[in-house]
């Protein structure tokens, strides 16, 4: 018997699957989310799952949220627990008054158990076993027979859940039938034997509108796809394979001449992240857009390259999708810690421009601008998502794309303007914002041939050890890191309601719990003013922010704060005056987490000195 | 400065080619190698070939990595587009220029250290993958620039400058090359011209990966009695499986030589090689003939050189990826971008 009420609410919960990985059970429940969005309810779900193809415990969380929070909310009202590995850690996480789901075949596992949550068992097992006869059938169903249940407990529209199977395995009438088959087996044995619906619902609306569900991974690769990348060089790294494989896939959609049925792309698959930035390279430099996807470990690989992409100015892309480091870390989980590895990556004064998409349509459309950046700067962009943003489905607004765009590819002298007598020195600054102009090979029989390298060299590509003839190269290119401030997505800024002594900043992934955590922090009698940073360098704006404010939470995700020590870097702030706000565990941020840590820090502030109280 | 600029006058009566192009037009720099350094020869070589082979200069790229022989694409094709890499990494970079622009020459400049040791890796996937270019080793077996250490693919038991013995087993880059699958794989040695151009030229016209590891004797560092990559030894211990001349297509072809017989390989861009085989059983046509024949020679210690294999029907990296004809770089918005209309489309499959 619980002795709390079993929470009740409408649209607005956490159900988390644990599962075992490999047993089938991510489309299914992938198919839950989608079924509640179905239902006009923004979702918002999150992969947890192990650096392991089988056997290892995987979660699958599906936040329902009609007020349409995106980010992780934290605590789970609804577990459904199919593993017996986690099963304590499971039972612990419910909410109070939430509900546990497991299969009843057995007995329950003898354990010191919870008085405050509802148990429904539904023999998952004895159903499968009576129904089907191959092993690996009898697996998978088992997850469409859960969903089935779910469903009836959550009062959710079978014939929504029926379409999506539909539209799953259109063409393959044996594999829809019988899925429908499973689906209304759990279902039909929940609504006869369970009290259904339960406290938790789903409730038809239209909150969802015209907003598209997609990965950051696959926004990001489409980016690249109209942006005009060609030539994409990767070697397989979790959490950014599936960057590379979306573009395979965006390609053979969009880029085969439809007369000969050749491709207007390039991919190759490198022996190692070295190769995989070199051959970026080599195409960059002979005048096609490339990129490469990657993780950490691969960024520490690629270092050297990145130093002579900065030093020789060679456009690159590279897409960090970010985890847990250092070293192999955890490579399955989320973090935000590349960040000052890659704002100074290599050996040497290197600064590198980064981006930071917060959900994937900004992944999409930053993917796309960083190919125009790395052709107008001639150097490596970084965009910056982690697996939160790359390896989940988010709700975003729809992908938009000006037709009458056109690449921008930087200055590059052409023929005609060798033949006009134009002046070319491959470094020399014609224009005052550092940037030269470049040729590509083959362009001119006598004129606009240089020699790329990696040492120092003149303003026409001379090699040179002359300490002024370096230093004035360097120069120059700091004045073209300064002209990046202005080339790059500027900052966003929303104030509070009432003026503020206080701000936060904040980046990427961690945006949708931010906007949630500062509605939380009103209803504790706090105002703060946001600026979310989208790339470096940074603007000017985010100086004056700084300026503006007394104190200025910087929240992020990793330990040493990678975020707050750019700033500081770069802007020569007084560093008391940006309070670190980090959570690191591998898991997103939560709202809950951020409202906590700065609410606290504000209560504190808050505190009328003795001195004062006393006069 | 370390920039030494060739004087531009030159004899008004130098000989031109089919193109109107001097040797001087296929110059660079002048070398600031060591005086007698093999590379020099093989820059010669590359200049001769690619004269001969009436190249416009300027739609050659030459990509390197680090090291003494990478240097050299600075000493040729003053014109040219030149790529001083990273260490090892020259392949890559070749591989991504290629793949952005099919229609140029691509010539990768290395050296031993660079492809046997940091580069290996490189090397070899380069080769495995087809990429159409000329991939040419100038191998002396010693890291020059950091004053004599061993490379990877000096002999065991050879010794360097300062008499200490190498210990370790040769990697033979031809071998390798040979066993991944290369299309056309040479050994020459810097000092015998008159077969180094007409192999780089062959090399220049076959469509695939072609490997030319040339032995290249370093003057400062390993030019010594005990050394396995001395002029002196290899001079001794050279032997070679073939002569050849390469004939462009537009050319009569008229294959006269004596003595031995002559084997005639037609090649993919219409250019002919016609071998002059010195050992009469040789079949360059034979991947693995030429893999045991390398090694009995090599367990006698002498160097074969020649035209070792080519298969002169060989496809290249971009056949693989079925890629259009037309340059990617050269591609635009117009091409490149599926537009709004497929973006919108692409939105509703998405909610």
């Amino acid at each position: 018997m619980s002795d709390k009420k079993p929470l009740s609410s409408v649209n607005d919960f956490v159900v988390r699957f644990a599962n075992v990985n490999g047993s089938g059970s991510a489309s299914a429940n992938e198919m839950f989310a989608r079924a509640i969005l179905r239902h006009g309810v923004p979702v918002s779900p999150r992969n947890i799952f192990p650096s392991n193809i089988q056997g290892l415990p995987t979660w699958y969380e599906v936040r329902v949220t009609e007020d349409g929070h995106l980010g992780a909310r934290g605590g789970v009202d609804m577990m459904v627990a199919m593993n017996p590995q986690t099963w304590d850690k499971d039972i612990a996480g419910i909410e109070p008054g939430g509900y546990l789901f497991y299969d009843s075949t057995k007995p329950m596992p003898s354990t010191k158990f919870r008085d405050d949550i509802t148990v429904i068992g539904v023999p998952l097992t004895a159903i499968t076993n009576s129904t089907y006869t191959d092993p690996r059938q009898r697996q998978l169903f088992k997850n469409i027979i859960y969903l089935g249940s779910l469903s009836a407990l959550l009062d959710m529209d079978p014939k929504l859940i029926e379409q999506l199977i539909g539209e799953q395995y259109k063409g393959k009438e044996k594999l829809l039938s019988s899925n429908v088959h499973a689906l209304h087996l759990g279902r039909d044995w929940a609504l006869q034997n369970l009290k259904c619906p339960i406290g938790l619902r789903v409730k038809k609306t239209d909150k969802v509108g015209d907003r598209i569900f997609i990965e950051g991974n696959s926004a990001a690769a489409l980016g690249a796809v109209y942006g005009g990348a060609t030539v994409c060089a990767w070697y397989p790294i979790t959490p950014s394979s599936s960057v590379a494989e979306a573009f395979t896939a965006h390609c053979k959609k969009y880029r085969h001449d439809p007369e000969t049925g050749k491709a207007k792309y390039a991919i190759v698959q490198g022996e190692d992240e070295l190769a995989s930035i070199g051959i970026v390279i080599g195409a960059s430099w002979n005048g096609a857009r490339a990129f490469t996807a990657t993780s950490g470990p691969g960024i520490s690989l690629m270092t050297e390259f990145i130093g002579l992409s900065y030093f020789a100015e060679i456009p690159a892309v590279i897409m960090n999708i970010q985890r847990a480091g250092p070293s192999t870390g955890m490579p399955t989980r989320t973090q935000q810690c590349d960040i000052i590895a890659c704002a100074y990556a290599s050996h040497g004064d290197t600064k590198h421009v980064l981006l930071f998409p917060e959900d994937p349509a900004e992944a999409f459309e930053f993917a796309a601008a960083a190919f125009d950046l790395a052709e107008r700067l001639q150097t490596t962009i970084f965009l910056m998502l982690d697996l939160d943003i790359g390896m989940n489905h988010r709700l975003c607004r729809p992908l938009k794309w000006d037709d009458a765009k056109q690449y921008d590819r930087g200055k590059v002298m052409t023929t005609e303007m060798l033949e006009e007598g134009r002046d070319f020195g491959r470094y020399l600054d014609v224009d005052g914002d550092g940037i030269p102009y470049r040729t590509y090979p083959g362009t001119h029989p006598t004129k606009g041939s240089y020699f790329t390298r990696g040492t120092s060299r003149d303003r026409y590509a001379r090699y040179s050890e002359e300490g002024s003839v370096y230093a004035d190269n360097m120069q120059r290119l700091v004045r073209k890191f300064e002209t990046a401030q202005d080339l790059v997505p500027r900052p966003l800024q929303a104030n509070a309601e009432r003026p503020t002594k206080y701000g936060v900043i904040y980046f990427g992934s961690t945006s949708p719990a931010m906007d949630e955590a500062i509605g939380l922090l009103e209803a504790r009698g706090h105002q703060l003013d946001r600026l979310r940073i989208r790339a470096f360098p940074f603007h000017s704006s985010v100086a004056s922010f700084l300026a503006e404010h007394d104190f200025v939470y910087v929240v992020e995700q990793n330990r040493d704060a990678q975020l707050r020590q750019l700033i500081v870097n770069e802007n020569g702030i007084d560093p008391v005056r940006l309070v670190p706000i980090v959570h690191y565990d591998g898991t997103p941020i939560t709202a809950r987490y951020i409202a906590k840590a700065i609410g606290d820090h504000q209560d504190h502030l808050k505190v009328t000195p003795l001195r004062k109280a006393v006069s | 400065m370390t920039y030494i600029a060739k004087p531009k006058f030159h004899h008004p009566g130098l000989k031109k080619n089919e193109l109107g192009y001097t040797h001087r037009d296929y110059e660079g720099k002048i070398s600031t190698l060591c005086a007698g350094c093999g590379h020099d020869s093989i820059t010669a070589s590359i200049i001769e070939a690619c004269y001969e082979l009436s190249i416009e200069p300027h739609r050659v790229a030459k990509i390197s990595g680090i090291g003494c022989s990478s240097k050299t694409p600075d000493y040729f094709l003053g014109n040219s587009h030149g790529f001083n890499s990273v260490h090892g990494r020259m392949p890559s970079v070749l591989t991504g220029a290629n793949l952005a622009n099919r229609d140029l020459i691509y010539l990768g400049v290395s050296g031993d250290g660079d492809s046997a040791s940091i580069g290996f890796g490189q090397f070899a996937h380069s080769i495995r993958r087809g990429v159409n270019m000329t991939y040419i080793v100038e191998n002396n077996g010693v890291y020059g620039l950091t004053k004599g250490q061993f490379s990877a693919t000096a002999d065991r038991g050879s010794k360097s400058k300062k008499g200490v013995t190498n210990t370790d087993n040769a990697i033979d880059l031809v071998a390798i090359a040979l066993q991944l699958g290369a299309t056309f794989v040479a050994r020459s040695f810097s000092g015998d011209k008159s077969q180094l151009v007409p192999l780089i030229a062959a090399a220049i016209g076959h469509k695939g990966a072609s490997f030319i590891d040339v032995i290249s004797p370093c003057i400062a560092f390993n030019n010594h009695a005990g050394s396995t990559k001395s002029f002196d030894y290899v001079r001794e211990h050279n032997d070679a499986v073939n002569r050849l001349d390469v004939l462009v297509g537009r050319d009569p072809i008229a294959v006269d030589y004596a003595p031995g017989t002559v084997q005639v390989v037609e090649q993919h861009d219409g250019s002919k090689i016609a071998l002059r085989k010195i050992d009469a059983d040789y079949d360059p046509h034979d991947r693995l003939g030429a893999q045991t024949f390398l090694q009995k020679h090599a367990a006698k210690g002498q160097i074969v050189t020649g035209l070792l294999y080519v298969d002169p029907d060989a496809e290249d990296l971009h056949t693989h990826l079925n890629t259009v004809e037309t340059p990617l770089n050269t591609m635009e918005a117009d091409t490149l971008c599926p537009g709004s209309a497929a973006l919108d489309k692409f939105n509703a499959s998405l909610r």
